[in-house]
Order: structure tokens, then sequence, then C-alpha cells
């Protein structure tokens, strides 16, 4: 029994001359949520088809749930729930119908306690009430509540959620929020690939990041905030005059705006900048420590924040 | 790990799928409705026409001329008309949708991650294009007879050996010809689910397909590439009319058959070598 739901060795993808996924080393613990960042196009949605057997690696290779694909995949992806790249489903069945048939498809699914199984899926995610409508007929917001239904036919051991989010209103995402909770609480691993950091830094225990198809980090999340060094803040109507006192301090990579200025900490005492920001009559008007923003660490490792990678 | 624990059952729940999702699609239905209109459009043409009927062309079994002495010829005439057409297309819309359908709907990439294993799901899409290759000859040949019955009457029926059988022993012999186009329809599918497999936009392929039949009729046409005919699909498909002689001959249908098979082993073969390793990015 291996600790890794998840584990690739050097997963590569190339697409002609391009290289869409470039030697990913995902290692996804077992119980984990696992936040699978990266601005569009880095490379995320190949790397999930590839772990689900959807593309094959032009190199490399990975295990799922301890067991090696794409040779296991008919014993493996039972026990895997997927939503990849949005959902799809025939337009013109109704939501319970689409659930019907693929429930249908699966080999391992009990026919006796498929009607069960999708009501509790379908009100898992609140779509009870619409589950006879025409799937043509759905907002975008049905659609993909549908979809993660789907992934919850079956009790699953690991989850893969390729945005779940998307195009959910503020509601709906906070229900899949408490849902991949209590998945996770039930046992399950999730992997989660996502652009929103709010939803990771609510619900994620570890983080990986891609960029221009390499993982440029990976680690536990609160390893990932705690190496990144904290910044003083000062809020003040003298920030030149304030960003001068830090800059004495020995503090590194100031910066200043109308009404604050600030710099990365490093081995300099809080205490010791209120002091000296006083002794030196600047008007202090707050003073915070913070640890520098997901967003910022993320903007930090992909460089060009949320720009779509060529 | 309870990956040993997963049992696969045998089960036709997938097969039950398919073909109810063919059924309950509106398009089909819209289309064997369109099969089915034919011979009634045909026989009561027939009907309010001239007593004399259109010539007889003397080129392949032509049916027309009996049709007002006997209501069974309906139903021959009208698969005739609609082979070289309307039947193909029907099963080219069935066909074109296979694979190229999931895969435009983004349904395909669900299946596969259920999982269905591709030969398992590749075997299930030509059961249900077979299941349409037959029923659709089958709703023409229903709605011709009965049309037929009712605006002809029945009674016995003229071979074209030129003796006389029962007209139950005529239907009989109808129901024949019906499976015979079934599996040349068949044929006509294992093409289709090829062509499905090479793209993610089911028209395409549908069209494609129908432009092959089409193709494939004009070459027959031509007395200039006699060397090419007996390869041609559509070659052996009006052989149908060997099971109106009397007594039938037994080799009347063998080519026909045969040609059928090797032209299912092949673009079977093809769409799996195809489908079985592709990456589904849809």
């Amino acid at each position: 029994m291996t600790d890794l739901a998840v584990a690739s060795q050097g997963l590569t993808k190339r697409f002609g001359s391009q290289v869409a996924v470039d030697a990913v080393d995902l290692a996804v613990p077992r119980g984990a949520v696992y936040g699978f960042l990266g601005p569009n196009g880095s490379g995320k949605t190949t790397t999930i088809r590839m772990l689900l057997g959807l593309i094959s690696p032009t190199a490399g290779g990975h295990d799922l749930l301890g067991a090696a694909m794409p040779d296991h995949a008919a014993d493996v992806l039972p026990h895997v729930g997927a939503l990849v790249e949005g959902p799809g489903f025939h337009p013109y069945l109704s939501g319970r119908d689409n659930l019907r048939r693929l429930d249908a498809a699966d080999r391992t699914a009990e026919a006796r306690t498929s009607g069960a199984r999708i009501d509790a899926a379908l009100d898992r995610v609140g779509l009870s009430a619409a589950a006879g409508k025409r799937y043509r007929l759905y907002s975008l917001g049905m659609k993909q509540r549908l979809a993660i239904a789907a992934a919850l036919l079956q009790p699953r051991q690991l989850l893969v959620l390729d945005e779940p989010t998307n195009g959910l209103d503020p509601q709906g995402t906070r229900e899949v929020r408490t849902l991949v909770g209590q998945l996770a609480a039930e046992g399950a691993t999730v992997l989660l690939s996502t652009h929103l950091l709010a939803e990771v830094e609510q619900v994620c225990t570890h983080v990986g990041v891609m960029h221009r198809g390499r993982l440029v980090a990976q680690e536990p999340l609160a390893q990932l905030r705690s190496d990144a060094a904290p910044r003083a803040r000062v809020l003040t109507d003298q920030p030149a005059e304030a960003a001068r006192v830090l800059r004495t301090l020995g503090l590194t990579e100031i910066a200043e705006s109308a009404s604050e200025a600030s710099g990365q900490l490093g081995a300099v005492a809080p205490e010791k900048v209120v002091a000296s920001l006083v002794h030196d009559g600047v008007a202090v008007r707050g003073f915070a420590v913070e640890a520098p923003s997901l967003e910022d660490v993320f903007v930090r490792l992909t460089g060009r924040g949320f720009d779509v990678s060529g | 790990m309870s990956q040993a624990d997963v049992r696969r059952r045998v089960s036709s729940r997938f097969l039950t799928s398919e073909l109810r999702l063919i059924a309950v699609r509106r398009r089909n239905q819209v289309g064997l409705a369109a099969l089915a209109a034919v011979p009634v459009v045909l026989a009561v043409a027939m009907k309010v026409a001239s007593p004399e009927g259109p010539p007889d062309r003397g080129d392949g079994p032509n049916f027309f001329s009996q049709i007002l002495g006997n209501g069974f010829f309906v139903a021959l005439a009208a698969l005739g008309v609609e082979l070289t057409l309307f039947l193909p297309i029907a099963v080219s819309m069935l066909a074109g949708d296979a694979v190229a359908g999931e895969a435009n709907q983004g349904t395909l990439r669900y299946l596969l991650t259920v999982p269905v294993g591709r030969t398992r799901l590749l075997a299930v899409k030509y059961a249900g294009i077979v299941m349409g290759a037959f029923v659709a000859p089958l709703t023409v040949a229903v709605s011709g007879l009965v049309v037929g019955l009712l605006l002809f009457g029945g009674g016995d029926v003229t071979t074209l050996s030129g003796t006389q059988i029962g007209f139950g022993t005529a239907v009989l012999r109808l129901l024949l010809i019906c499976l015979y186009l079934g599996v040349c329809l068949s044929a006509l599918g294992a093409i289709g689910l090829f062509l499905s497999t090479l793209t993610e936009q089911p028209m395409g392929a549908t069209i494609a397909l129908a432009m092959l039949t089409v193709t494939s009729w004009i070459l027959g046409q031509i007395p200039q590439l006699d060397w090419l005919h007996p390869y041609l699909l559509t070659r052996h498909w009006t052989d149908f009319g060997e099971l109106l002689r009397d007594p039938v001959s037994p080799g009347g249908l063998t080519p026909g058959l045969l040609s059928a098979g090797a032209y299912i082993v092949v673009f079977l073969s093809a769409a799996w070598a195809r489908f079985a390793g592709r990456d589904v990015t849809s």
C-alpha cells in the first residue's frame, strides 16, 4: 500500500513540436485536497487527461491509487470520479437519464442500486428538482452540477475535479467547496484543478503549481506560505519617510504608494521597525506583518500571473 | 487495497442504454418515419396515376409494373427505390454519429473514464448501427406491405421465374430480403464506424459515407470500370431479387454476403486500430 493517490514520474506530452507537459512528477498524498494551480494553457488539463488515460504520454508514466496506468485502468478508474474540462452530456436526455447512461456503462456498478445512487448523487449537488429536465435546458451552473453528480455515482477513493466551480454562482461555489470538504472528510483524495486562489486557500491541504508545462512548485499549502518571506506594511501619510526608515533598518524589496510603505522583513524584528518609525517621527496610522497572499506566491512562481502561457 | 474487490459484471446494460439512446432521439424517429412514408407516397401515386404505370426499364428487378396487381410489390418497389439513397443515408446518420457524436458532445471522455474499454465501446456502438441497419429495411417493408394491401389487395405472388407462390411464402421471402439488406447495410455501417473515429464532426462522417455510397453506385454504372465492379460496396445490393426466384438458387446471395463480410472485417479492424490508441482530446 502506497501513501500516494497520484504519483507520476517524468510525465511528458508533446503535441508536434510543442511540449504541453514537461517531465511532471506529481505526488498527491492519500487524503489530501491537492490544489492543482496554473495559468490557462499551462498544461493542467493535458496532465489530467493523461492521468485518466484519455491521452497517452510521450514519455514517463504514472500510478493511480497505487496501480500502474493505463495498464490497470479497468481496475482503478471505477474508484476515480472525474470532471474533465467541463460537463459533457447528451442534450436531448434529462439529467437523470444522462446519469443512468453513465451508470449503465459502468461494469462495476450494480443495476439494483442504480436508481438510489443516482438520486443520492443528484441530491448531493442540489439538482434533484431539475433531474427530469432535458440537459439542453440546463443553465451552465446546472450542467456543472450534473457533471459533479456523475463523478459521485459510486463511492470514490480519488476525485479529479477540473475547475469544478466554473460557471457556478457564489452560492454554488460555496456549496462545491463544502462538498469537497465533506468528500475529503470521508477519506477521499481530491485533485482540484483551479485558478481560483480563494478556493485553494479555503479547502486545499497541498498545492502544485504548473507553469508552461512544468510543475514549478509542489508542497503542503502551509509550507508554501511559510517559505514565503513576510513583509512589514506601514500605513502612513509620509510613505517616502517611512520607506527611508525601512531601508535604513535593512529591509529589502521596499515598495511605497500614496498611503503606505512596505518591505520584506528578513531577520529584522517587527518591534524594532515600529520603534524606529516612531523615533524618526513618522506618523504611523497602522502597522502589520503579513505573509504574502497566495496570489503573490503564485505570481512569483508563474511570473506573469494569469496570462495565457504560450 | 480494494482494487482487487472490483467485480466486472457481464451485463447488457450498456448495450440497452445505447439502443435506447438511438431510439429516443427525435432525429432518428423522424428519419424512420420518412423511410416509412416513401412506400405510402409511392402506392398513392400509383393508385391515382394512369393504369399503365411507368415503363419497365429492364434494369435489375423492377417491381413497379406489378404493383397494381398485387400490393405485395409496393414493399419490394419501395425497398428498391430507397436502397439507392434513403436507406444508406439512414445508416450513415447512425454510423457517423457513433463515435464522432460522443466526441462532439464531450460524452466520449466521460464514457472512457467510467471506464468503458475502447474495444467494448466500439462493439456496443457497432451493435447499435447493426440494429439500425436491420430495422430500417424492415420498416420500409412493413409500411409498404400494409399500404399495398390496403390499396391494391394481396393474393398469390408471381416470382421472377414466372411461377406462383402463396402470399405467406412471399412475406417470408420479403423478410429474408430485409435480412439480406440488413447485412449489406451493416457493411456500410462498418465503414461509417471507421469514419466516425476519424473526426469529431458527426455530420462530416455522415456526409462522407453517403457520398461514398453514391460514388459506388455511379462507378457501378460505368462499363469501362468493370474491373472495379466486383469490389464496389453496392455491387451486390440489388441481388436481393434472387430471393424472388423459384426455387431460390442457394448460391445467388453468396457473393453479396461474402463481400459484406469482407467489408465488415476490414473496416471494423481499421476502426479498432484507429480508436484503440488514439488520444481523446475532445
